[in-house]
């Protein structure tokens, strides 16, 4: 087993991860930061293609307060205030940060464009033209991260277990996919920054990287969750025609920018019916907006695709060329001509509102372990505003950097070998291999996403999710000790998926569990079975993991006045 | 998800760790207008052979520039490369180290342990 220490460990390297390494890196600390996949490549930040909301006031008049208001007002009542007045206060200071260290936002007239997206008051979503947005701000920090002479990069490793004894983390192991080789990292603090879990549906906008790993570390580890059963469907993922080469969330800055009406299967408007106002704009929020695709398809007015048509065939192409320049022939390439037919549009998996439990140094309640980003749950509430995803990784990321850094610096490296759990049992299930006939890893989350998007996805009732957590069960207790698991150790993703699916089951347990326990219907969570809000539930719900059980219970929300808001 | 099959594609698939002694190996993959390559090595995965290596993250967007190979001859990223009825030869890239099947060495230098 290779060993390496460092002050602080970052797990994920998206945007979150190394805005981490960077902060902490400039406070003086040694750092490691690890990816699954390649040092900012994977995840979901290189994937945005839209907008970052933050209060600048360049394009009119603006105040982080504002910006504040739009997000608690979006979240539906389950706001952290304490950490949505961070990400509010702060994305300004970093959207410019940002644009020092390279990215270039789209500007007119001497200052940086904003626009308006659903939910915002002002106009205030910056960009990188043409939907470049991700791949623009990733380059600016890989570049960043590649100038500082303490931050080692390790690309390729798969964090399976947080080191943890007497609620202090003391590192992690990880699993390197190129050699198969476990390796163990000791750290004086570890952040999770390993983003959302929307891998665990079926349709998902997802990368490889989103299976909900940071989730499942961090409740192994003994940190709270909250708000795990508020996934955001994103209302108009692209299902048809076919479209290769570009992110399934496009269609949002086309909203943005030109509006496009959104029909039924009988080219009807029907926002408006489900107490959203459309109308060939962009205004209905994420929740709303998914809510009444769904129901027109259940009502049997959806598209052949089970979803929405979306419609932008009364705009000029000469319009969609000056917004969209070189996409529309991408488009094209693909067989989508916007003047000549409408694309199919519907609600998938696309960003996690729940997630670790953090205090306003994105600490949790397990000294040294930090999280930041996607990772962290509760400043966007039941439901997130577009924009504010990229800003949190920005804020998040840069808090949980400093902070690790400052708790690195009074703390000590223990270098001794620890148990490592979840390591030997993973290396158990490889030596026997499974059954001939037994699925594989890649089977069974396959399985798993199935399960989770028709029993747990947007429309949930009890009898559902009841059924979703006895397979959840069952998959963790007689699949996954049993499943076919090829011997070999370069570049097996059989190994891989193991460990991922161990951390997927995990997660997946948590969203169904809260989802079952939230009996009323807000923001992203809808329950069939009990259609209303409910004012005795607004709370946030936190999980823990007691004798090896999910224990959930509930907390009245941080609100941005109360005295020790945060932890209790 | 491959949700109409619209045919069969067969698709050539140069295995193991040896850039001198691999193999084909074929696999027919259920076809529908508008795929790519990668989407065909996923469902391969999934459903016929889950010990084929393959180098992705995004899936879909062509932002993460990790699933390149050489198909029919050509270096292409898979995300981008439409499939094609028929058959389809996929190789790992010809001038990188091969890790196995199509994963090459594509790591940075400074990102490895």
């Amino acid at each position: 087993m290779h060993q390496l220490s460092t002050d602080v460990l970052i797990v994920g390297a998206g945007g979150a991860g190394m805005y981490a390494a960077i902060t902490a890196a400039r406070a003086g600390t040694s750092v490691i930061l690890l990816d699954k996949s390649l040092v900012g490549r994977g995840g979901a930040t290189v994937m945005a293609q839209m907008t970052v909301a933050a209060a600048l006031g360049q394009q009119e008049a603006d105040a982080w307060t504002t910006h504040l208001e739009d997000t608690i007002n979006a979240g539906r009542g389950l706001c952290n205030e304490e950490l949505s007045v961070l990400l509010c206060r702060e994305a300004p200071a970093r959207i410019l940060e940002m644009e020092a260290w390279g990215t270039r936002w789209a500007r007119e007239n001497g200052h940086i464009k904003q626009e308006f997206a659903p939910g915002h008051s002002r106009k205030r979503c910056c960009y990188v033209d043409f939907l470049n947005t991700g791949p623009a701000v990733a380059a600016t920090l890989r570049r960043k991260v590649g100038e500082m002479q303490n931050v080692r990069r390790l690309s390729n490793i798969a964090v399976i277990e947080i080191l943890v004894q007497d609620r202090r983390a003391l590192g992690a192991v990880g699993l390197h996919v190129a050699d198969g080789e476990l390796v163990m990292f000791h750290a004086k603090a570890v952040i999770l920054a390993a983003g959302g879990l929307t891998k665990l549906f079926a349709r998902n906008s997802a990368s490889a990287n989103m299976g909900g790993e940071a989730y499942a570390l961090a409740l192994w580890a003994g940190a709270e969750l909250v708000d795990m059963e508020f996934v955001q469907f994103f209302p108009i993922g692209h299902l048809a025609p076919r479209l290769v080469g570009m992110d399934p969330i496009l269609w949002d800055p086309f909203r943005y920018k030109l509006g496009g009406k959104l029909l039924n299967g009988r080219f009807e408007e029907f926002v408006d019916r489900y107490g959203g106002a459309d109308f060939g704009k962009y205004t209905a929020m994420r929740d709303v907006a998914a809510y009444a695709i769904l129901k027109e398809v259940e009502a049997g007015r959806g598209t052949p695709h089970g979803g929405a048509y979306l419609d932008f065939r009364h705009i000029s192409e000469q319009q969609l060329r000056a917004a969209f320049g070189p996409v529309i022939d991408r488009l094209l390439a693909n067989g989508i001509d916007l003047t000549k037919a409408p694309v199919e549009v519907g609600p998938m998996a696309h960003y996690h509102m729940g997630g670790v439990r953090v205090n306003a140094d994105m600490a949790t309640r397990v000294s040294g372990l930090y999280a930041a980003g996607e990772a962290v749950g509760g400043a966007n509430g039941a439901n997130r505003l577009s924009g504010n995803a990229i800003s949190e990784a920005f804020v998040f990321g840069a808090r949980a950097g400093a902070a690790a850094a400052e708790y690195a610096r009074r703390a000590t490296l223990q270098r001794e070998m620890l148990p490592v759990r979840a390591a030997f049992e993973g290396l158990e299930a490889l030596s026997h291999g499974g059954a001939k006939d037994a699925p594989t890893p890649a089977a069974l989350q396959a399985e798993l996403q199935t399960l989770m998007w028709e029993q747990a996805g947007p429309f949930r009732t009890e009898e559902k999710l009841a059924a979703a957590l006895q397979r959840i069960k069952r998959m963790q207790l007689d699949d996954l000790p049993n499943l076919r698991l090829s011997q070999g150790n370069s570049f097996n993703l059989d190994v891989q998926d193991w460990f991922e699916l161990r951390a997927m089951l995990a997660t997946a347990e948590t969203v169904v569990t809260a989802a079952l326990a939230r009996r009323e219907s807000r923001g992203a969570h809808q329950r069939e079975d009990f259609p209303d809000a409910d004012e005795a539930l607004l709370k946030n719900q936190l999980l823990e993991l007691k004798s090896g059980r999910l224990v959930s219970r509930w907390l009245a929300p941080a609100r941005r006045h109360a005295k020790g808001a945060g932890h209790d | 998800m491959i949700e109409r099959s619209a045919g069969t594609a067969l698709l050539r698939i140069r295995r193991g760790a040896s850039q001198r002694a691999g193999r084909f190996q074929e696999f027919n993959v259920a076809y529908e207008e508008g795929m790519s390559v990668l989407d065909a090595l996923r469902w391969i995965r999934t459903h016929l052979d889950s010990t084929l290596a393959i180098r992705y993250s995004c899936i879909n967007a062509n932002a993460c520039k990790t699933c390149m190979a050489r198909v029919n001859g050509k270096i292409e990223y898979t995300c981008l490369a439409k499939l094609t009825p028929g058959v389809t030869t996929v190789e790992p890239l010809p001038k990188r180290p091969l890790i196995r099947d199509l994963v090459t060495d594509t790591v940075p230098d400074e990102e490895k342990l």
